[in-house]
């Protein structure tokens, strides 16, 4: 398990230097633009369906008790994903902003 | 989220096909009922068929299609089958699978729905109608139900239903299911007045399907036609979050959950046991004067009454632990604890969803077992499908009750929280939990070498869960309850009499020892004495091998006649004077691990498809219950 938590480490840092900033970036009470989603076409329909979208909003709203998953505000609702997922969904270059209390879940007109 | 179906439904009762038989469906309506997850569907479907459901509604996870009767003014009867919640037509779930092929009419004794009612949750427009668009390509006659109303006014949203009838050419209504308010629009249409619109069925344009960022422009564009103003976000959802999900406080409030919620299975449920207890003595009395004196009269009493009394005694107690995991699932709080069970589940090569499946275990392993198919990924549904029996169901109370409730008597352990039973209830609870735990990591790096599987888990706004659902919830599983033990432990404890008293010699029954069930129970003593168990004991461990909980009626019946000629004594002081204490804890730690349960070997069967999974479960669980069972006793015996 220690092997496993070092790998995904290692993968992380790895994504981090050569696809930009993702999800996996945003702190709790942080928003970010999307911009890709960088999965296998079968589970970017499903994110998709869940309102991860190119070019929509999404809030770091929480995290589960130690960190992992986490809890995305995105499109109206509160999706949880592994933070090995949250690594694939890339956003757009200096789109974070913070966000202390979400008045609004439109992300899309 | 679906929790606990009841024991043992599964097995006769008519799963698929014989729901609507073809006579039903000839000349009827019937009515699709789909939507996404959490959007109520359950909710409503309660709403307009109340008790004349065909199929019992497993709590939680839809994972069958359920058919009710909706009774109509104009004296037309309307089927509507409840269906899976779903994100598109485009199935990743075995679950999803369900819905698809009833909607495409592929499911051969249905065929194609007369109409659909799509219900969609008002706070979630724009996403929801995502689902709209292949819906309504199915051409079928629709009604878009937008439910949540209330929840859409509290939080300052609103919609105009008029328009986005207009914007999508199907009729609009709506309702809060919850409250029951705007159920009558529903109603109507199904009555077929709305069914066939009076505006003309207007040629709407639809997004191509398959371009989903274009859908959700559509869906946003719709939103703005029909005036949508998306509420602010759930404020309580986020605060109770605050706490439920907090780093600290969340596990302790989950470990205080599920120890209140056993503490008052255990305690609080005795004074209705005590009554249930006394009415079957009662009217078992009333029974036993009213019959003549006899051989008949002995088999009525001692058979049939005590078998199936000691196990309705039993009925409070299941009933609360199901109330108990409506209102978690029901309250929106069992996805947050899937969510912090991720991570612990993650370590042995599951997933947090596998733990919804898993906690209705403890109810009852048969509809845990059909609620994997929520599961996407193959060899997770497999693994929680392997490992969901080592969950204490609830056939396990009723001989953990009795055991606890003779062997150990009840002190505080810290102050009316927890007393010594419950610790040792608690402690039988995280032996299966363990031995489940154990048995992953052994697939895991064995038959099932993990694949990368994706976790992805929508957390539903906090509800007050509804009354009205969680009654008509306790009623199916009361009802199931009670037809099990007027049929399967019925007969039973029927031929378990008859068995006790063969073979006649000079016209006298025999004594119990030299029965046909004492030969029986004689014959596997061997095989159970380094356990400590007896041979009164081994013929409860046979006989329950069909279903857990008749090893009770089966002590009920045997002491019953050996006891017949002195005052009755209680099963309780019977088993203590046959049972060492050792001997006594071996037989809780062989009913924690044992496969004891037909109905659950036949849904494994007909889940994976194959006879090879659930016999090397039951050789698996079997071996794994008699060297537990075996140590324990040497443990104890020291």
């Amino acid at each position: 398990m220690q092997l496993g938590f070092n790998k995904s480490k290692r993968a992380a840092d790895l994504a981090t230097r050569t696809g930009g900033d993702s999800l996996f970036d945003l702190r709790c009470g942080q928003a970010a633009i999307l911009e890709y989603l960088d999965v296998p076409e079968d589970l970017g329909r499903r994110l998709m369906e869940l309102g991860f979208f190119p070019g929509g909003d999404v809030v770091a709203a929480g995290c589960a008790p130690g960190g992992d998953p986490r809890v995305f505000r995105v499109d109206g609702s509160e999706i949880a994903l592994r933070a090995e997922t949250a690594r694939l969904l890339k956003i757009k270059p200096g789109s974070i902003r913070t966000v202390s209390a979400p008045k609004s879940n439109k992300s899309l007109p | 989220m679906n929790a606990g179906k009841a024991c043992h439904d599964v097995a006769g009762e008519p799963s698929d096909s014989s729901i609507l038989d073809s006579s039903l469906r000839a000349g009827q309506h019937y009515v699709a009922l789909v939507g996404p997850p959490n959007a109520g569907k359950t909710t409503l479907f309660n709403r307009l068929t109340g008790l004349r459901q065909k199929v019992a509604n497993f709590p939680g996870v839809t994972v069958e299609y359920h058919v009710g009767k909706v009774r109509t003014s104009v004296g037309r009867e309307v089927f509507l089958i409840d269906l899976p919640g779903i994100y598109s037509l485009q199935p990743r779930s075995e679950d999803e699978e369900v819905t698809r092929d009833v909607l495409n009419g592929s499911k051969p004794d249905l065929g194609r729905p007369d109409s659909v009612v799509l219900i969609l949750d008002a706070t979630n427009l724009h996403r929801h109608l995502l689902l709209a668009v292949p819906i309504l390509n199915l051409g079928l006659p629709t009604l878009i139900v937008l439910n949540m109303a209330d929840d859409l006014a509290a939080r300052g949203g609103s919609v105009d239903p008029a328009a986005l009838a207009a914007q999508l050419g199907a009729p609009v209504a709506l309702i809060s299911a919850a409250r029951g308010e705007g159920v009558e629009k529903v109603q109507r249409f199904l009555e077929g007045s709305i069914a066939r619109p009076a505006m003309e069925p207007k040629r709407v344009e639809l997004p191509i399907l398959q371009d989903l960022p274009g859908c959700r422009r559509w869906a946003g564009e719709v939103g703005q036609e029909s005036s949508y103003n998306a509420p602010a976000p759930p404020l309580w959802t986020r605060r109770l979050d605050g706490v439920f999900l907090h780093s600290l406080l969340g596990p302790l409030v989950f470990l205080f959950v599920v120890i209140a919620v056993f503490q008052t299975i255990f305690s609080g449920a005795q004074p209705l046991m005590d009554g249930v207890e006394s009415l079957t003595a009662a009217s078992g009395n009333w029974l036993g004067s009213a019959l003549p004196d006899g051989l008949f009269r002995g088999f009525i009493i001692d058979g049939i009454w005590a078998g199936v009394g000691s196990v309705l005694v039993f009925l409070p107690q299941i009933l609360l632990l199901f109330l108990f995991i409506g209102i978690l699932e029901d309250s929106g709080y069992l996805a947050r604890a899937a969510l912090i069970a991720d991570r612990t589940m993650s370590l042995v090569g599951l997933q947090g969803k596998a733990f919804i499946p898993l906690l209705s275990a403890y109810a009852c392993a048969v509809p845990a077992i059909m609620a994997t198919r929520t599961i996407e990924n193959k060899r997770d549904r497999l693994a929680t499908i392997l490992i969901a029996p080592f969950m204490t169901c609830s056939a396990r109370l009723p001989i953990y009750l009795l055991v606890i409730a003779a062997f150990i008597p009840d002190q505080p352990l810290l102050g009316p929280l927890l007393g010594t039973q419950t610790a040792a209830m608690l402690g039988l609870y995280v032996l299966g939990f363990a031995a489940a735990i154990a048995t992953a990591q052994l697939l895991r790096s064995t038959v099932l070498r993990r694949q990368q599987s994706v976790f992805i888990l929508e957390l539903p706004p906090y509800r007050m869960p509804n009354v009205r659902s969680l009654l008509l919830r306790l009623y199916d599983r009361a009802v199931v309850f009670l037809k099990r033990a007027g049929t399967v432990i019925l007969l039973v404890s029927a031929c378990l009499w008859i068995l006790a008293h063969l073979p006649y010699e000079n016209g006298q029954p025999p004594k119990l020892e030299e029965s046909y069930a004492g030969q029986v129970g004689h014959l596997v003593e061997p095989a159970i004495r380094p356990l400590g168990f007896d041979w009164k004991i081994g013929v409860g461990l046979v006989t329950s091998l069909a279903a857990r909980e008749v090893i009770i009626g089966t002590l009920g019946t045997i002491y019953g006649i050996e006891n017949a000629d002195k005052d009755s004594i209680s099963l309780q002081e019977a088993l203590r004077k046959d049972l060492s204490p050792a001997g006594a804890a071996a037989l809780l730690v062989f009913f924690a691990f044992a496969m004891q349960c037909f109905s659950t070997v036949a849904v494994v069967r007909r889940e994976t498809g194959s006879w090879l999974w659930p016999s090397v479960q039951f050789f698996y669980m079997t071996a794994f219950a008699y060297l537990a069972a075996w140590g324990t006793f040497i443990l104890f015996s020291r």
